[in-house]
């Protein structure tokens, strides 16, 4: 059956989500959730990891049905089942974590999520048409291995458009951006909204929100708090909005004087990837005092899954001097020796690298903790002192969980990593090693993350951040330095640092390269 | 219609109970296959079922076939608990008997107490030296262990049809493929009477002791992360190498042990078949245990019934003794199937389409 075709008034919203409620198992994550996005509207969804963001658009998408609630497309009501039927009503989606082939290019990545083989013919013209319309430049020929984080990312966009969709879901889609690539994005979500395509913008970037979206709907703990005109706040006002608590304005960086000897120095460190399209790292110089935090910017994909191994000793280095710890020559050691000597770390993955999901809390802990805290006796596992260690993170750190028999994968993110950061931070190293310590994890878990590590700065630990985020980078370091290709910036002061150059030193830029000091001081 | 749709996680149910629906659906095929074979079903799945375990001989017959399934099973569930595929423990249970074999031929005239005990762990060496050429190939050449420990099965096959058709056969033996008798220094007690033997305590004491050492020690701890996570393994600064020695030296070790215990034990000699496919038997064991013990002590009694049930269903009903292995087939393809139901969830799709929903708008 057919409805009459109506004209859409243009006061009718596009979407509308009325009472939408998603219950999971001790979670609630959509409660009640109200959400309308208007006709060539940038809207954005903001609010804290774990607010309930994803989860609402898994339910526009079709991924995930809700409970109850209803939604309203176009001043009809629909059941949406699954991301095919979403696409056919004309929602598109823009995944944070994109999903593409590496071995192939870009017209064979885009094709593959075309099931008519009738609209594949002329791809690539049309490819190169809307992208070209769009500013979002792109060669159809190219393999996916080659491009950089932003072109991969305009391939997901260019996908989506070939569909024509009336709304655009982007999830956190500045996350992997330099600076300069978030403007030319927003320059093609603007003219997007324009020419009538709705955008739903959800992130928890501030000045980003303020700066794109015109209206904003505001998320915590599974409900809506706000609806606002992101315009008229400041980011201080919504970012009160976002999190319960009045937000504390702390300056990490202003702690005691720095000890001078270096704790932890790369020389020259030179690594071939073990990934298949992974960065190999390329002459590697700079080190870290005692009481300093060395933050390394840099956007994804750019070698700083192989730095954390190679500084983990999970890859080892070409000679022993490459890495000296306390004045020691490591770079030939292991993880358990170099824990030995005192260095703790964390890589970015939290699932299966950092931790084992299906094992428990107290595991998790006997994981990295054994060779320092030493869990063990006779070969055997000392459950008490495990369970302890265990109980005392969970306390010091405040991690939600039932206690140390909890199974990791239980556990939301933030209380993860909250965890997994303390397992090292209450190890007390002398040099410690972190990748993402605050990736997908709350306000007030970060800054209870941010709390510790300046604390351990205090006491004399030398801290390498490894961070995609700029903000916590300015926040929290001493000195910043730019992993760009496998190579690493020479470390300058973060106070003299300006963004202009950070961005231009992410994208590759040599402008610096001519001063680089090749041998740390 | 039907369609499987991923549950995102493992089901704790469907764990435990794929293995039950497994047998429950194997036991009904049987009772189909019986019945095209002109046998009645019901008949069919009593004969090869149930009475075994009706006579106590026939309980003492089930341990002393579970015995070799139990302590290779259990072998095998430690080394895939590691990610490592060794499916050779019918070669390495060659070996082991061969190793003690050898001993035993040599030395006819020692003192049990002290000369059984060294039998055994000659055994236990020659399964651990036929998994320790599978680790060598793994590590050095990075060669795959399913094929190499396969592979390894047949030569060790051929070895021993060597020694007892040649060096080792019985000079009093009328030319028949089979070394002499094991001296009483070297052969296998029997215990409570009966056909039981030492293996049959033994096994299940094994199974207990690898249980604890999985779930209590720093070496189980490290096989279950290398196996669960192989990252979290390296970052932890666990050897990879070293455990994947450990992880076929013990099950190697285990199917040694399990092949000298049978050859100084119910055959008492060397033949040519010394093994009726106990380590192929023992991987079906193993994952029909869910790789733990325990469950390995379970499945390893109902997989030795599989035995008697064929000689059972042959003598009494004329059935071929292949009856055997097809149970065996029949059960490892149901579980595999059944587990499937681990991962997914098998959802009703309904034929409803929601046309006013899905029609296109007319163009702006």
């Amino acid at each position: 059956m057919i409805e009459p075709a109506q004209v859409p008034s243009p006061r009718q919203p596009l979407l509308a989500l009325r009472g939408i409620v998603k219950q999971f198992p001790g979670c609630l994550a959509n409660d009640h959730v109200d959400l309308t996005v208007g006709r060539n509207e940038i809207h954005a969804l903001l609010g804290e990891n774990g607010a309930g963001k994803s989860t609402l658009v898994k339910i526009i998408y079709g991924v995930m049905k809700p409970d109850a609630g209803t939604i309203t497309w176009d001043g009809r009501d629909v059941t949406i089942a699954n991301p095919a039927q979403a696409r056919a009503l004309g929602v598109g989606m823009v995944f944070q974590h994109f999903s593409l082939f590496e071995a192939l290019t870009v017209a064979e990545n885009i094709a593959l999520g075309i099931n008519n083989a009738a609209d594949r013919v002329g791809l690539n013209d049309r490819i190169v048409d809307i992208s070209t319309k769009y500013g979002l430049p792109l060669d159809p020929d190219r393999a996916v291995h080659d491009l950089s984080v932003g072109e991969r990312q305009r391939i997901e966009i260019v996908r989506c458009l070939l569909q024509n969709p009336k709304l655009l879901i982007m999830d956190e889609p500045t996350s992997v951006l330099t600076p300069q690539e978030v403007f030319k994005l927003f320059e093609t979500l603007r003219r997007l909204a324009a020419e009538g395509c709705s955008i739903l913008y959800i992130s928890h970037k501030l000045e980003e929100i303020r700066a794109l979206c015109e209206r904003a709907t505001i998320m915590r703990l599974g409900k809506v708090v706000a609806h606002c005109t992101p315009a008229q706040k400041t980011a201080r006002e919504l970012a009160e909005l976002m999190i319960s608590a009045t937000l504390k304005q702390q300056d990490f960086r202003q702690r005691t004087g720095r000890a001078p000897v270096p704790r932890l120095v790369l020389d020259r460190l030179t690594i071939r990837s073990n990934q298949q399209f992974g960065t190999d790292l390329k002459d590697i110089s700079f080190s870290v005092a005692g009481g300093e935090i060395l933050g390394i910017a840099g956007i994804a994909g750019n070698g700083q899954s192989e730095l954390m191994d190679a500084l983990s000793g999970e890859i080892p280095a070409g000679s022993p001097k490459n890495i000296l710890l306390d004045g020691a020559q490591i770079g030939h050691e292991g993880p358990r020796e170099r824990r030995r000597r005192g260095a703790c770390f964390l890589p970015e993955e939290r699932n299966g690298h950092g931790a084992v999901g299906m094992m428990t809390l107290a595991e998790n802990g006997f994981l990295s903790a054994n060779v320092r805290a030493v869990l063990n006796r006779l070969g055997l596992i000392d459950r008490k002192r495990t369970r302890d260690f265990a109980a005392g993170v969970i306390k010091r750190f405040d991690v939600r969980t039932t206690g140390p028999e909890a199974e990791a994968r239980a556990l939301s993110g933030g209380n993860l990593q909250k965890f997994l950061i303390g397992r090292e931070v209450v190890q007390n190293p002398s040099v410690l090693m972190l990748s993402q310590p605050t990736w997908g994890v709350d306000a007030g878990a970060a800054a209870a993350i941010y709390e510790a590590l300046v604390a351990l700065a205090e006491l004399g630990t030398a801290i390498v951040i490894i961070s995609q985020d700029l903000d916590e980078i300015l926040l929290l370091c001493d000195r910043i330095a730019v992993i760009a290709a496998g190579r690493v910036s020479p470390p300058m002061p973060v106070k003299d640092a300006t963004i202009e150059q950070i961005g231009l030193l992410m994208g590759g830029g040599t402008q610096v390269e001519s001063e680089a000091e090749h041998v740390p001081a | 219609m039907f369609r499987l749709e991923p549950r995102g996680e493992r089901s704790a149910f469907w764990t435990f109970s794929s293995p039950v629906l497994a047998v429950l659906l194997t036991i009904i095929t049987m009772g189909v296959i019986f019945a095209v074979m002109g046998a009645p079903p019901l008949t069919g799945i009593e004969t090869f079922l149930i009475s075994p375990l009706l006579t106590v001989s026939g309980l003492s017959s089930l341990a002393v076939r579970a015995a070799p399934l139990i302590m290779i099973g259990v072998g095998l569930a430690f080394c895939y608990r590691a990610n490592v595929w060794n499916i050779g423990g019918d070669g390495q249970f060659t070996l082991g008997a061969l190793a003690g074999a050898g001993l035993a031929l040599f030395f006819p005239n020692e003192a049990f107490w002290w000369f059984y005990p060294v039998v055994l762990i000659a055994g236990v060496l020659g399964g651990m030296f036929w998994a320790g050429i599978v680790a060598v190939l793994k590590l050095r050449f990075n060669a795959n262990e399913i094929l190499t420990s396969l592979m390894l099965v047949y030569i060790a096959q051929l070895v021993l049809v060597w020694l007892v058709t040649g060096p080792w056969r019985d000079p009093q033996g009328f030319g028949f493929p089979q070394s002499a008798m094991f001296s009483a220094g070297a052969t296998t007690p029997n215990i409570f009477g009966t056909t039981m033997h030492l293996g049959c305590i033994l096994a299940p004491l094994i199974a207990i002791a690898i249980w604890q050492i999985m779930g209590r020690s720093v070496l189980g701890f490290q096989l279950r992360v290398v196996g669960q996570a192989p990252r979290a393994a390296r970052y932890a600064g666990f050897s990879n190498a070293k455990l994947t020695w450990i992880a076929l030296l013990v099950s190697g070790g285990l199917s040694g042990l399990a092949g000298i215990i049978e050859v100084t034990g119910p055959i008492g000699q060397l033949t040519t078949t010394i093994t009726p496919g106990y380590g192929f038997t023992a991987v079906i064991v193993a994952f029909l245990g869910r790789l733990h013990p325990i469950g390995v002590i379970f499945a390893g009694l109902l997989l030795a019934l599989s035995y008697l049930g064929g000689d059972a269903a042959q003598i009494n009903l004329n059935l071929p003794n292949a009856i055997t292995g097809i149970f065996q087939g029949v059960l490892l393809f149901y579980l595999l199937g059944a587990d499937i139901l681990i991962l997914y969830r098998l959802k009703r799709v309904r034929p409803v389409v929601k046309a006013t929903v899905l029609t296109p708008e007319p163009a702006e």
